[in-house]
């Protein structure tokens, strides 16, 4: 065909290509040599810059470059005048903004424009501001410039309501977006703060409440917006992570209060933000969450249990401790004691229960009164405990009911807020009845407002989760499981006995196990469970165990129970003998039925067994 | 305009014997709106010699934009255009033994029932007695002198005056800010139109600005309607369960087609209909129907769910809504074209048209065409318009038309935090029996308008004149003061016009040969795809085997044959003794 235009072929193309790259390489490779040697050649001149500023903008992700571009200004600073300085860095401002145009995400430049704005004697905060919205609005979610925004906003003195909207102005154009939600969750606190607790009347022995727990509340009429806000976010799409995550948050102010804490406690950071933590919460497994509740508490000694026949003292704290270096001390009718302190299991270090042996022949004669007192002179605190005259045991404590653990300690007007947006939440469900997030927050209103009440609701929604979102089902199970476990507890509680019955109710995990210190009987018979954990040496007055029909390979956790008598095991999953070697320091242990067990089918299985377990008299195979 | 006549110059324009000792011309495209322009580009892109002639002084016809002061020059050409003297002799001669010639008329009868009306005063006036005097041309005592007097707009003439910040002079005076499109259209940022932009290349000769907002006009206001997904996070019109409603229906719609079972009871009857069975609200089935849809009352379903899709498909490529709107006005995307065309070797003639075709009496295909000059050029194909068939070729002269009002107005239409923003305002039938209005309000950064105004374009499909149909609508949506000089107006000026509408036509309508390939004019949708289809399905009949605007090389690709001067493009070599027959810059 005549009369086309004639274009170079794609091998023409590449070849050129191919050399231009070639070219490149050569002069980049030769201008860093060059580069370096001036650097160990100790020279700070203005060629130095002129090299190092040829090689980071075509590749700004060189920090050698950089750290020897900050040598050479500090010397140069050092030779000119104010003015002159001031020219100086503001032209590696602008050197700076050609290399954020080649990544946006390099570090080393971002890190040197908080540098020369350090060094700058007059900086221009509006411009940096500007540079920053303009970087977010061409990446909303560019953590490096998000953090030098944090920067510039903090050394020039933005004020909270103009950052916030800001975030309102980033939301409204984009909501998926984690950043401006939980920069928002931090700003929302400093403009709008809870007032001060005062004018409630706080029943509580110790309002030792930490700063931080008030100062990351949020009055009541913002959160109604902020309520509003969310709600517009997660009907427009309810699949959205990002406004489910703010909501729990905001939720948290009221409900969840003890999950933030008790992240905060376990990172040991008070840098880390409670909507972050809220967010773990979601992702880590309940395992996290175990002791969510005891967390809401203040740190204290809520339990003293002290046993004539053992000599034996447990007592048991609010959170998990190290009580070896708590400064925990022992008053026994006014004699300090020297006790050895232990933990119920060796593999838990930090544990909410601590044990230790009084000295043999203290409290063995029945007919004496004794009085104990656990000091925790750490946190100034301490619980007293009277063992009176004929009684075998005795235990001073706050009980799981009284102190509201399962639901945070909600006024009248706060929960029926709750009951406002557990209706919006059900509104969506009804609309979105597929949608696991919308299923989870109704969960959690619903145990905030009534968790026995809505039992059975919160089971239906919790098999609704599992079939929608089979990829977290495990969570969820863990989950219920942890709900089921407190409601038991409650029922217990309110019934004032010492059985904790919790059978074919399809649990996969044990926890809140320090709150069962006083139960006798325990039956997890027809449940999911794949072992008992350390923390089951906790139940330190535990008598029978019934855990028929699981799936139990691992008994870790009965272990130097001092009453345990009977262990039915029928059809589990035992299968090495082992397995059973921590039974045998239960010393009262008689009854063992491990019918239905793979580990039968070991050779001289009964012979082994007397052997390791000789008191055990009564023996199913 | 500027641009392509720079590239004009490095072409020369030969005379018939020289061009035809050196080739063959394939196609001769005359009056150049958007589909001819594609065409031209499209054949000269494959290496086609192709002549571009207009009768008129600037390009893209009906698709044209003219500065404020071009369009009363245009309006003031409207009125008195009259036939030009057929040189029906001089052609006669030419004709051949053996050949046929089908005149082409002269008249171009697309435009009718332009009228103009303004609202801004003259000049600044000092004196508070002239505040009084009024003269407007919509007082019916007017004589019809006056009122051309006042079309013809005069500066001079004192008798215009309302009471208004931007006066009249100062439209007049800073008139080169304006580009006032004849047609006003918007571009699917995944419509026909940006597709073959982005394939071709052509894009890179033209800027785009977001449209900003999508408005309709409802229970007597003007409101933002909630299209993207930040648009109803935002929204505080909608209640939380209507967010929820909206954007699950609009999620459905992205994938209707997966979802048969939801629609198929409704294939036969009306979107409308089938909105309402949904249980959407009324806020919500008007947002979807009219302003999302954008279909009427009676569209079916599937279409209907065809059009929110391709409206939901557009959104979120450029931006939260699915429009772009070409800076400078929508006259510059024939010109990209036009642009495209002459790199690859098209050559312009402006104020040049053709007097008639030359048909071969035993093929009946046209063999050349006779300009206005007298001159006799060959041709294989012949690309024109429709607005220059004569009656006598047409098998219908049944048309619909289009009417068109265009607005300056010194304020939005709703006034909100920017007023730097692209709207673009959907207005259901007032009546029953009126058309849905669509309009178009462009700020001054979409360099269509000077700053301090709105230039704002209204487009209906005719019932009647199309001020009878715009006017009510303009009345809703803005003041005008009917008494002049009582309340202030927004609209400072206005001009109405009807527009034919010929996309209804095709080949059959027409008696013409086959290789003359007749062009409808711009129809009265939203978007130019119709164009685009119909200059890809005439390409194709032209050039069968070819391909459709293939992308452009890049400069630095295109290898020059040894001596060969750059700027001569393809298809013409280098002949000595050229005569240059005329330069058409101005």
């Amino acid at each position: 065909m005549h009369g086309r235009v004639k274009i170079k072929s794609t091998a023409q193309q590449e070849e050129e290509k191919r050399k231009e790259k070639e070219k490149k390489l050569k002069a980049f490779v030769s201008a860093r040599d060059a580069v370096l040697k001036k650097r160990s050649a100790g020279e700070h001149d203005e060629e130095a810059l002129q090299l190092t500023r040829q090689l980071l903008s075509s590749n700004p992700d060189f920090a050698t470059l950089w750290n020897y571009r900050r040598e050479v200004l500090l010397h140069l600073e050092t030779l000119r005048e104010k003015d002159e300085v001031q020219k100086l860095y503001e032209s590696e401002l602008h050197f700076i903004e050609a290399c954020l145009k080649v990544n946006p995400k390099s570090y080393g430049c971002w890190h040197h424009r908080t540098w020369v704005n350090t060094r700058l004697p007059q900086p221009d905060w509006t411009r940096e501001l500007g540079l920053c919205d303009r970087c977010l609005s061409l990446d909303e979610r560019n953590f490096h410039c998000w953090d030098y925004r944090r920067v510039v906003v903090k050394a020039s003195g933005v004020s909270v309501e103009q950052e916030l909207q800001f975030t309102d102005r980033l939301i409204g154009s984009n909501f998926s977006n984690y950043s401006s939600w939980h920069y928002r969750s931090t700003l929302l606190p400093q403009l709008h703060p809870q007032p001060a607790p005062d004018s409630a009347p706080n029943t509580s022995p110790s309002p030792t409440t930490s700063p931080q727990f008030h100062s990351h509340r949020v009055c009541e009429e913002q959160l109604l917006k902020e309520y509003e806000l969310s709600h517009n976010a997660f009907f427009t799409d309810p699949n959205d992570q990002s406004a489910w995550f703010y909501y729990r948050w905001l939720l948290g102010r009221g409900v969840c209060v003890c999950v933030c804490l008790e992240l905060l406690c376990i990172c040991e950071d008070t840098s880390a933000h409670p909507m972050l933590c809220v967010c773990v919460c979601v992702y880590v497994c309940v395992c996290v969450c175990v002791c969510v509740c005891v967390a809401e508490r203040e740190e204290m000694i809520s339990c003293v249990y002290v046993s004539r026949e053992g000599e034996r003292v447990s007592v048991a704290f609010s959170k998990p401790v190290h009580a070896q270096s708590e400064g925990l001390m022992l008053v026994l009718d006014g004699q300090p004691q020297q006790v050895e302190w232990r933990s119920t299991h060796p593999r838990l270090r930090h544990s909410p229960v601590w044990l230790c042996d009084l000295p043999p022949g203290s409290i063995s004669d029945m007919s004496n009164e004794h009085n104990l007192t656990i000091h925790w002179t750490e946190k100034h605190t301490h619980r007293d405990c009277a063992l009176y005259t004929g009684c075998a045991e005795s235990w001073c404590r706050d009980s799981a009911t009284n102190l509201e653990l399962f639901r945070s300690e909600l006024s009248v007007e706060k929960s029926s807020v709750l009951q406002a947006e557990l209706q919006s939440c059900n509104q969506l469900l009804e609309l979105e009845p597929q949608n696991k997030w919308c299923l989870l927050t109704i969960i959690l209103l619903m145990r905030a407002l009534d968790p026995l009440g809505h039992e059975k609701e919160t089971l239906a929604h919790f098999q609704t989760l599992k079939e929608v979102d089979p990829m977290r089902s495990t969570y969820y199970s863990d989950l219920c499981s942890k709900f089921l476990i407190e409601n038991t507890i409650l029922k217990m509680e309110y019934a004032e006995v010492r059985v904790f019955s919790l059978s074919n109710k399809n649990l996969t995990t044990l926890c809140h196990l320090d709150q069962l210190l006083f139960v006798t009987h325990i039956n997890l018979s027809s449940n999911q469970l794949l072992r008992l954990p350390p923390h089951f040496a906790m139940l330190q007055c535990l008598e029978v165990l019934e855990a028929d029909d699981n799936a139990i390979e691992n008994l870790e956790g009965l272990y130097h129970l001092p009453k345990l008598e009977e262990v039915s095991l029928r059809n589990n999953q035992i299968c090495k003998l082992s397995d059973l070697e921590s039974l045998a320091s239960c010393t009262k242990l008689t009854r063992l039925d491990l019918r239905g067990n793979p580990v039968h089918r070991t050779a001289h299985i009964e012979s082994e067994l007397s052997q390791l377990l000789p008191r055990v008299t009564a023996l199913s195979l | 305009m500027a641009r392509i006549s720079q590239i004009e110059g490095n072409f020369q324009f030969r005379e018939r014997s020289q061009w035809w000792s050196v080739t063959m011309l394939s196609v001769c495209v005359h009056f150049p709106g958007l589909t001819e322009s594609v065409i031209a580009a499209a054949c000269s892109r494959v290496g086609q010699s192709v002549l571009h002639l207009d009768r008129r002084n600037y390009y893209a016809g009906n698709w044209a934009s003219f500065t404020f002061n071009g369009l009363l020059s245009w309006i003031e050409q409207y009125k008195q255009e009259v036939p030009i003297t057929e040189l029906e002799q001089v052609w006669r001669s030419l004709i051949d033994e053996g050949e046929d010639a089908v005149p082409l008329s002269a008249l171009d009868s697309s435009i009718s029932n332009l009228e103009v009306f303004c609202y801004a005063r003259l000049h600044e006036v000092s004196e508070p007695k002239e505040d009084q005097h009024t003269s407007d041309i919509s007082e019916p005592s007017q004589s019809q002198e006056e009122k051309e007097s006042q079309l013809s707009s005069s500066p001079a003439d004192p008798t215009v005056e309302v009471q208004k910040k931007i006066t009249y002079q100062k439209l007049v005076k800073e008139g080169r800010r304006f580009n006032i499109d004849l047609v006003s259209k918007l571009m699917y940022s995944r419509g026909a139109l940006v597709d073959l932009l982005i394939k071709s290349n052509v894009s890179r000769y033209a800027e785009f600005k977001n449209i900003g907002r999508i408005l309709t006009y409802r229970n007597g206001k003007v409101e933002q309607v909630p299209c993207s997904r930040a648009d109803v996070f935002a929204s505080k019109q909608l209640t939380v369960v209507e967010k929820r409603m909206l954007m699950k229906f609009l999620t459905f719609c992205l994938d209707f087609e997966q979802h048969p079972e939801e629609y198929q009871d409704y294939t036969e009857k009306p979107f409308r209909e089938f909105l309402k069975n949904k249980k959407l609200t009324e806020n919500l089935q008007h947002f979807i129907l009219h302003s999302i849809a954008m279909v009427t009352q009676h569209t079916l379903t599937e279409e209907g769910l065809k059009a929110t899709q391709h409206f939901l498909r557009c959104l979120g490529r450029y931006g939260n809504t699915p429009f772009l709107f070409p800076l400078y006005g929508l006259g510059e995307i024939p010109q990209c074209f036009c642009r495209m065309c002459a790199v690859f070797g098209g050559i312009y003639c402006l104020r040049h048209s053709v007097e008639c075709l030359v048909v071969d009496k035993v093929s009946n295909k046209v063999k050349a065409v006779i300009d206005t000059r007298g001159q006799r050029i060959s041709c294989s194909h012949f690309v024109v318009e429709d607005s220059y068939i004569r009656d006598e070729q047409r098998q219908s002269t049944a048309y619909r038309q289009i009417s068109r009002a265009v607005l300056i107005t010194d304020r939005s239409v709703l006034p909100s935090e920017s007023d730097q923003q692209i709207s673009m305002v959907t207005i259901p039938p007032l009546e029953s029996s009126a058309p849905a209005v669509r309009m178009v309000e462009l700020c001054s950064s979409s360099m269509t308008c000077m700053p301090g105004t709105y230039l704002v374009h209204l487009t209906c499909s005719s019932s009647g004149k199309a001020q009878e149909d715009l006017a009510p609508v303009i009345s809703q949506l803005f003041h005008v003061s009917t008494i002049p000089g009582e309340e202030p107006s927004e609209v400072l000026w206005v001009m109405y016009f009807n527009m034919r509408d010929t996309s209804a036509l095709d080949s059959s309508s027409y008696s013409l040969p086959s290789n003359v390939h007749v062009c409808t004019g711009p129809d009265d949708s939203l978007c130019s795809d119709y164009s685009i289809k119909l200059a890809e399905s005439v390409f194709h009949h032209i050039l069968p085997d070819e391909e459709f605007c293939p992308p452009a090389p890049n400069p630095e690709d295109i290898i020059y044959d040894g001596d060969g001067p750059q700027a001569k493009g393809p298809g013409f070599d280098e002949s000595t003794n050229t005569e240059c027959l005329e330069s058409s810059q101005e």
